[in-house]
């Protein structure tokens, strides 16, 4: 999919989402070693959208496995159309139940859920497996023999596998701690909050209406609050909100007024809000 | 170290290395070490880096273990840079030049070069080597703080509100060298005395690996930033566990009445049935200066884990005892301050300042006595050093009593128990006493020990 490293931050910022060095290393060999990615890191910095940048760029149909607590096989795998298959086997009355049971089993009457949606057809895909750390620790067993030999078994109907491997990318908030089984298939990334630099650039990418001094000042309070001990520090979605928030009100410059007016965009809690301004030294709420 | 077999090498010595510091490596993981090298080649070190960290690693909290190793097997250069070795002036000059200009790369070459200039000691081959210390002693880059905030406003790089921050943007720079210094001075030490025992000894562990008693502020914010997913851990364990326990011993008399009615063989075994109950837990906290990290951490775990027991009543001490409770109620708890705000607002010193665990157990024993009953467990949080004091072990005893079960937590090394003034031997004697050295062993024990 990819030739270099220098290839995939080059695609990848074309489509939009600028990579740091370490993102793009690990989405190469990720390609190159047919390996899934795990990806963690603190909510808002893109861990998501990456996956969606690779699909753009690959030309490839994104397929997208939203984890919650409960989520199961019939909601991950496959299920069979209870429905229709009642009303074949209704609509066949004269037949015998030998030609009825070969047929209600066949593909027709599957339902594919995401994973086996990923491993069948030929076209590429990447599958997203989103916020694994919510699903139970049932259905990691259940991408283990997906992810490790991107094959998935129906009963009824034998193995499938995978004529072409699907990019793979799980993310994670590691509210649970995943098990050592899944991470030990999955290359492993962390994407933490972007350097200086990048996050300007980001900044600039995402809100190009805001001119280049405005958004250096933006990113240093960011990082001047991330720097803080904070109940919930700033992520890039944050910094972009604020851009854009900024860019409304028409500010030129940043000063004490409005940072103290816009610091419950940065800030999602009180005491986080209360303990900024005094760091800042702006005056009391 | 460009043949295929000198790489093989240095991968696997590396992997080694991380295994010997508690990162869980698989040979299938090395192989894909190997294969990411094959494709991204030796030229770009950072590159190399970032794959090897992706193929080895399964966590956000090894890297930090990671890097230092990896500088070590998979060096910047070989031996010290080029040409003469600068002057002391010149380079703080050159250091501030780049510190306003935050040039990464050449604050690295600067590194390489202070360590170079002024980090040798010694001269005979056995006792020589580069230290970070002495380097960073003779430069003193801290003392460029005001110089280079000037020469920043003076470029007009920082003026109207974010002006604020420059202080604390500048000293974040002069930490960041200081961490280059010292992963230069350990590079070149490496080269004179063998990879592998400075990668072993020179590395810092992960943070759950830490002794308390040593741990630095940092590593000790970073173990506080750790108290919340921890504690849903330790939470999932205990409810598991709590499952278990539901299927309680077999009712004996209500088995053999069920037996009658075969003849007085007992098919259907009767089980105990189980009154939930949620127990209580009472901490005894030592907040003196020597052990109050581990103590801290100890108070916010089982804080963040109230909701597993009907009551958490926490007491802390240095020679007097004083209920902490309210100070430690969620929401409130700012996990920074909470040392100083307990020694602000409790009473826990009397007429000095130093720990006295008699006088305060004996506190305890007398105006708390109803807080330990016999649906009480009681955790003693301290290392036993009782400054000659008299160690009071009847109040011990009657604690024992009253509660359901006492269990001691000692943060100190079990072999320095009962040396100079530790009086652990013998409370040991009376309530169970653990080693509890670093936050793995602490979930460790706390999975284990906690009621159900």
């Amino acid at each position: 999919m990819f030739t270099s490293v220098d290839d995939v931050s080059a695609r990848l910022a074309e489509t939009g989402y600028l990579a740091s060095p370490a993102v793009a290393t690990t989405v190469f060999l990720a390609d190159r070693l047919g390996k899934p990615l795990l990806v963690e890191g603190p909510a808002g910095v893109g861990k998501t959208e990456l996956a969606k940048a690779v699909a753009q760029v690959a030309g490839a149909r994104l397929v997208r496995l939203q984890c919650y607590e409960g989520v199961d096989e019939s909601r991950a795998l496959y299920e069979w159309n209870h429905a229709k298959q009642l009303l074949r086997i209704s609509a066949g009355r004269d037949e015998t139940w030998d030609e009825t049971r070969t047929d209600i089993f066949s593909e027709e009457f599957l339902l594919t859920r995401p994973l086996l949606t990923a491993i069948r057809g030929d076209d590429p895909k990447v599958l997203l497996i989103d916020e694994t750390d919510k699903a139970d620790v049932e259905v990691e067993g259940l991408l283990l023999e997906v992810l490790s030999d991107f094959q998935v078994t129906v009963p009824e109907l034998g193995t499938i596998t995978a004529t072409r491997r699907p990019f793979v990318v799980l993310t994670s908030n590691a509210s649970r701690e995943l098990s050592e089984a899944l991470r030990r298939r999955c290359l492993f990334l962390h994407i933490g909050f972007p350097e200086e630099e990048l996050e300007r650039r980001i900044v600039r990418l995402k809100v190009p209406g805001l001119d280049e001094a405005l958004a250096r000042s933006v990113v240093r309070v960011v990082g001047a609050l991330r720097a803080m001990d904070l109940r919930k520090v700033p992520s890039v979605a944050e910094t972009i909100d604020w851009a854009h928030t900024l860019l409304a009100l028409g500010a030129g410059t940043l000063d004490e007024t409005v940072v103290r007016a816009t610091l419950g965009v940065l800030l999602k809690h009180q005491d986080d809000v209360l303990k900024a301004s005094a760091k800042l030294d702006l005056d009391a709420l | 170290m460009t043949t295929a077999a000198g790489v093989a090498e240095r991968l696997t010595s590396l992997v080694g290395s991380l295994r010997a510091h508690g990162v869980r490596i698989g040979t299938g993981e090395t192989v894909d070490a190997a294969r990411a090298i094959g494709e991204l080649g030796l030229a770009d070190r950072e590159l190399l880096r970032e794959g090897l960290a992706a193929t080895l690693l399964h966590g956000t909290g090894q890297r930090q273990v990671f890097d230092p190793v990896f500088d070590l097997y998979f060096p910047r250069g070989v031996g010290g840079p080029e040409g003469q070795p600068a002057g002391r002036q010149d380079l703080r000059e050159r250091l501030a030049a780049a510190l306003a200009a935050d040039d990464r790369a050449l604050l690295g070459r600067l590194a390489a070069e202070a360590v170079d200039g002024f980090g040798g000691y010694g001269s005979s081959p056995e006792s020589d080597g580069w230290s970070s210390y002495q380097t960073l002693e003779r430069l003193r880059p801290q003392t460029l703080m005001a110089r280079v905030r000037d020469e920043v406003r003076a470029r007009g790089g920082s003026s109207g509100f974010t002006d604020r921050l420059l202080e604390d943007e500048v000293r974040r720079r002069i930490d960041a060298f200081r961490t280059l210094v010292a992963a230069e001075a350990r590079r070149r030490v490496a080269e004179r005395r063998g990879r592998d025992e400075i990668a072993r000894r020179a590395v810092a562990p992960t943070a759950d690996r830490v002794d308390f008693l040593f741990a630095g502020k940092d590593r000790l914010a970073e173990l506080r930033r750790t108290v919340q997913p921890l504690a849903r851990k330790l939470a999932t364990r205990l409810a598991a566990r709590r499952r278990h326990a539901a299927r309680g011993s077999i009712d004996l008399r209500r088995t053999l009445r069920g037996s009658l009615s075969t003849g007085g063989v007992p098919m259907k075994p009767v089980l105990r049935r189980r009154r939930p109950a949620r127990p209580e837990l009472v901490l005894l906290c030592d907040v003196s200066g020597s052990v109050s990290g581990f103590s801290d951490f100890t108070m916010l775990l089982v804080q963040a884990l109230h909701d597993q027991f009907s009551k958490v009543r926490v007491f802390a001490f240095v020679n007097r005892i004083d209920e902490v409770t309210g100070l430690l109620e969620h929401g409130r708890a700012d996990p920074e301050g909470l040392g100083a705000r307990i020694q602000a607002e409790a009473e826990i010193t009397g007429w000095h300042g130093s720990s006295d665990y008699g006088m305060a157990l004996g506190e305890f024993a007398e105006r708390y006595a109803d807080a330990a009953g016999p649906r009480t467990t009681v955790f003693v949080l301290g290392d036993a050093r009782t400054n000659g004091g008299d160690p009071n072990l009847p109040a011990v005893r009657r604690i024992a009593e009253r509660a359901r079960r006492v269990y001691w937590l000692n943060p100190e090394q079990r072999s320095r128990w009962g040396t100079g003034d530790s009086v652990a031997p013998a409370y040991a004697e009376l309530v169970e006493m653990h080693e509890c050295r670093t936050a793995r062993q602490l979930s460790a024990l706390v999975a284990r020990l906690l009621p159900v």
